[in-house]
């Protein structure tokens, strides 16, 4: 699989949220505002990419060579907790333009299925280091994308005549299923 | 199985301990009321304020982004807790409540059909939406839809209305009403509120100097609610029961029935609501905002001051009310007679401001003693100037200090003092033939006082004519029914004494009118050689009071900084802001523009409150460019009103004639409950492009 096909299948075919149905709180939670969805997105890329890298080397590195593997889910989800909030905090310090930007989701996505999910999705297709980084990457950017899109989709939704019983999430979880119906159009690309 | 509990130790412990590192080397401050805020907020990350969590409300409550009341889900206590956390203008701290800025709906005609979809912000990308008035609600309700907590419906008038009960002020339809007619905004907000050209407001609204909202309050006395119009004055008008019978009614002049029928007798029914409150026994609420710690002085207990005390009050501040005379409403008590304002009434009225905490220091008087200085080191953070105008002018001609000669505004407050203090101590002189000087209010009350006293021939002498007497209309009509004798286009020049030093007769030149002068009235010029001489034993000069500014040569260091203008008013650069030259001191009424009127007066005590309220919060005070002032929006001034049908005036009942000058009982009564429903019926509700020409809403 070339590195071309592990990132378009990773945005569009395999997309993580809506064909993958990964981390489907924060898209129902960020996605009322464009301005929410947009910082949102910058920090699922941010943290997937640090998180899908740092997992495969625990992985192969510790876990493969002291035959741990069973430890797998425990031991990722307590370096990824803790990634980010040290990533929280370095940046706060140090780069604080970029933390004032994403700052305030980054600890919103310790407990984001979407990473966890893709670190395992990682493993479990046996890639190489390179590989998985462009994953990971492919992967966050079809996050962000089918965020962004589904919150212009519902900034619009406020507008429209919904019927009381089905207002708020209820037309939301509507939406993303037809969002997601139109992601199938790409199965069969790669 | 050992492996695997040691290897999770070690990756904790090192997580850990690279965590706890961190926290060390990335240390950086963070403002620790965050947290605090944070720990009150509703803490259910629902994200309904518009922020992502909490802790990002948190952050927006200390940056000053969001106001206290930022979580929707917690009540009116959070919002004071968190107030109280940033120390922050509790006005913020207020419930925040949508309001509706357009009540036309489908009044205003349509220009096109449109068969789009139902939602306004598609309709307002069409030529600004179908109707004809560019301004006003397009009614398909987007803020309805956008509303989470079923506060609005479409009415059956074609606009939104509010169910204050179930608003909590998200926000939500003000961000999606493409027509900005959803507003949202706390009682102090409210109070701030200057008319601006882009408001949607009548032509009388736009011309009282109180910009009180007139169609709002007469359309509610209209549906019964008596409350809700005493309400909607008071956020405009502390004094409605004084200003109800003695306000000129500047606003009536603009009232567009009149252009086809006669105005709508605006002031009658703010008079009818106000008697209606005070008959009822009991007082209305009046909301107060938490308090901001911040102490503010008022000089003069006028009705400048009593505005300025009022709204600085419902903001939240600390005031107290200095005053020379033992009781409040300056020229309105002690100048204006008890026949036209019974001090019963006013007493009520002051009693209802000092009921929200103002305090009241009586007989104490600036320059003798104490000063602003004393103030200021005393904890008071700002100095409000409504010491009115109390200085007669004088005539300037020989004679006019004889025995039986006095100014105007020291004849009506010494007999008013006498009459509500002193009734033991013997009445102040009154004469038999007596000759008032000058075509104003204080001449005209003067004239009914004396007549009511006894005086046996009274006149008026005026350098004009009727028409130019800038006495209240019905204060002329009235005195003319009670027999005063006038004399027009007369200018005295001497007052002829007896051998003891009596005033005996008052000499004088007739006029006739020649060109017009700056202000467009034709001056009035002597004819030579037409001397008359008038018999008197009593002569009034009251020809224009300006301020009593003695307390600048009392008091050195004030008398450097603050600066007057050349007819002694006290100068502020900006009428609107009212700021005068030491930054502290603001000022209003009288005593910045030279005698004037009681709502004018009113209107720049709020008008300093929100100046003061601005500075206290380290403002700006430049108005916003926008403000109207006292001026009109020109496409709101009309030449016609098509569709009136002429429905007569209610007439203002009054005393008969000679009931009414043997006491100083109220000469004008108050209309009656069916009067004021007609009366109200009268009213078109305009707006700028708009009205109800057939009496429908
Ligand atoms: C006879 C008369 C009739 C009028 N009739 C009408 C009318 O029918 N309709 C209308 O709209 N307007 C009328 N007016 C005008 C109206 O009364 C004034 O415009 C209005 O009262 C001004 O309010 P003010 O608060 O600026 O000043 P004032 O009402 O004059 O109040 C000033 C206050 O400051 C106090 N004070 C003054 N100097 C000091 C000092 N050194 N230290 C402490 N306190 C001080 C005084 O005791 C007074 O309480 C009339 C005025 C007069 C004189
Ligand atoms: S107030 Fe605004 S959003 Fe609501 S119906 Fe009127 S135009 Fe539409
Ligand atoms: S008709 Fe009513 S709203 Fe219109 S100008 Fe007159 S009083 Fe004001």
């Amino acid at each position: 699989m070339g590195y071309m096909e592990i990132l378009i299948g990773g945005i569009f075919v395999n997309n993580i949220l809506l064909a993958q149905f990964l981390g489907n709180c924060p898209f129902l939670g960020t996605s009322k505002k464009m301005e929410t969805a947009v910082g949102m997105a910058m920090a699922v890329v941010f943290v997937l990419v640090l998180a899908g890298v740092i997992t495969w080397v625990l992985y192969a590195f510790f876990l493969v060579p002291f035959k741990l593997v069973y430890l797998r889910t425990i031991a990722f989800i307590l370096v990824i907790a803790s990634l980010v909030q040290f990533v929280e905090m370095f940046l706060k310090k140090s780069i604080p333009a970029l933390y004032a930007g994403l700052g305030i989701f980054l600890p919103l996505i310790t407990t984001n299925c979407a990473v966890f999910g893709a670190c395992i999705l990682n493993i479990d297709k046996e890639l190489n280091f390179m590989k998985t980084l462009v994953q990971s990457t492919a992967y966050a950017v079809g996050f962000g994308l089918a965020l962004i899109l589904f919150a212009g989709v519902r900034e619009r939704i406020i507008l429209a005549r919904v019927p009381k019983p089905l207002q708020d999430t209820s037309i939301g979880l509507v939406t993303a299923g037809i969002l997601s119906l139109t992601f199938y159009a790409f199965k069969g690309m790669i | 199985m050992l492996e695997a509990i040691l290897f999770m130790l070690g990756l904790g412990a090192g997580c850990g301990a690279v965590l706890s590192a961190a926290s060390k080397v990335f240390y950086v401050y963070e403002d620790p009321r965050i947290a605090i805020v944070e720990g009150h907020t509703a803490a259910a990350n629902c994200g309904g304020c518009g922020y992502a969590g909490c802790s990002a409300a948190a952050v927006a409550v200390v940056a000053g982004e969001a106001p206290p009341s930022v979580c929707i889900v917690a009540g009116p206590e959070t919002t004071a807790n968190i107030a109280s956390v940033m120390g922050v203008d509790p006005g913020t701290a207020e419930p925040l409540l949508s309001y509706n800025t357009c009540d036309g709906g489908d009044r205003a005609d349509n220009k096109f059909h449109y068969m789009g979809i139902g939602s306004c912000q598609a309709l307002s990308s069409l030529y600004g939406g179908q109707r004809e008035c560019p301004i006003g609600c397009l009614g398909l309700g987007d803020c309805v839809r956008a509303c989470a907590f079923d506060a609005l419906i479409i009415g059956s008038h074609g606009y939104p209305v509010v169910n204050e009960h179930k608003c909590v002020g998200c926000g939500a339809c003000e961000k999606v009403c493409p027509k900005d007619i959803m507003e949202i905004k706390t009682m102090s907000q409210r109070l701030l509120h200057l008319n601006q050209f882009d408001d949607r407001i009548a032509p009388c609204q736009q011309t009282c100097p109180a910009e009180i909202d007139i169609p709002k309050y007469i359309m509610q006395i209209k549906h019964g609610d008596y409350e809700g119009a005493v309400n909607t004055i008071r956020e405009r008008n502390p004094l409605l029961l004084s200003c109800g019978r003695v306000c000129p009614h500047p606003c009536e002049v603009k009232c567009r029935r009149g252009l086809e029928d006669q105005a709508v007798s605006i002031n009658q029914l703010k008079r009818f609501v106000a008697d209606h409150e005070m008959n009822s026994g009991s007082r209305l609420p009046v909301s107060v905002a938490p308090s901001t710690g911040k102490k503010a002085a008022v000089i003069g207990g006028g009705p400048a001051g009593l505005s300025c005390a009022f709204f600085l009050r419902r903001l939240g501040h600390d005031v107290t009310i200095f005053d020379d005379n033992p009781k409040l409403g300056g020229m309105i008590r002690y100048g204006i007679p008890e026949y036209r304002l019974p001090k019963e009434v006013l007493a009520w009225e002051t009693q209802g401001i000092l009921d929200l905490g103002v305090e009241h220091k009586p007989n104490v008087k600036l320059g003798r003693d104490f000063d602003i200085g004393a103030l200021i080191a005393s904890g008071f953070d700002t100095v409000f100037l409504g010491i009115g105008a109390w200085k007669d002018y004088t005539l300037g001609v020989e004679g006019e200090n004889l025995k039986g000669c006095y100014t105007g505004i020291n004849f009506l407050t010494n007999f008013a003092t006498w009459q509500q203090e002193k009734p033991n101590d013997p009445r102040p002189f009154v004469g038999q033939k007596c000759v008032v000087i000058g075509g104003g209010n204080t001449a005209v009350d003067c004239v009914r006082t004396l007549v009511r006293l006894g005086a046996e021939e009274v006149s008026i002498v005026y350098r004009r004519t009727r028409t130019e007497m800038p006495a209240n209309e019905v204060e002329i009509v009235a005195a003319e029914h009670e027999g005063i004798n006038f004399v027009f286009l007369a200018a005295p020049t001497k007052v002829i004494e007896d051998e003891d030093g009596n005033a005996t007769g008052l000499e004088y030149l007739k006029m006739e009118l020649g060109e017009p002068d700056d202000s467009g009235r034709r001056r009035p010029v002597p004819i030579e050689g037409s001397e008359t001489v008038l018999e008197i034993d009593m002569l009034i000069t009251a020809i224009g009071q300006g301020p009593d500014v003695f307390f600048k040569e009392e008091n050195k260091m004030l008398d450097a900084d603050l600066k007057l203008t050349r007819w002694s008013t006290i100068d502020c650069e900006d009428e609107i802001a009212l700021q005068a030259s030491i930054p502290y001191i603001f000022t209003g009424g009288d005593s910045a523009t030279g005698a004037d009127l009681v709502v004018s007066a009113i209107g720049a005590g709020r008008r300093a409150a929100r100046s003061i309220h601005m500075y206290l919060a380290g403002e700006d005070l430049t108005p916003p460019e926008k403000t109207l002032f006292t001026n009109n929006i020109p496409e709101s001034i009309f030449d016609s009103v098509p569709g009136i049908v002429k429905e007569k005036r209610t007439p203002m009942p009054e005393l008969p004639v000679d009931e009414r000058i043997k006491s100083f009982v109220e000469a004008d009564l108050v209309i009656t409950e069916k009067d004021a429903l007609y009366e109200s019926s009268r009213c078109l509700n305009c707006c700028i492009y708009c009205y109800n020409p057939d009496n429908t809403t």
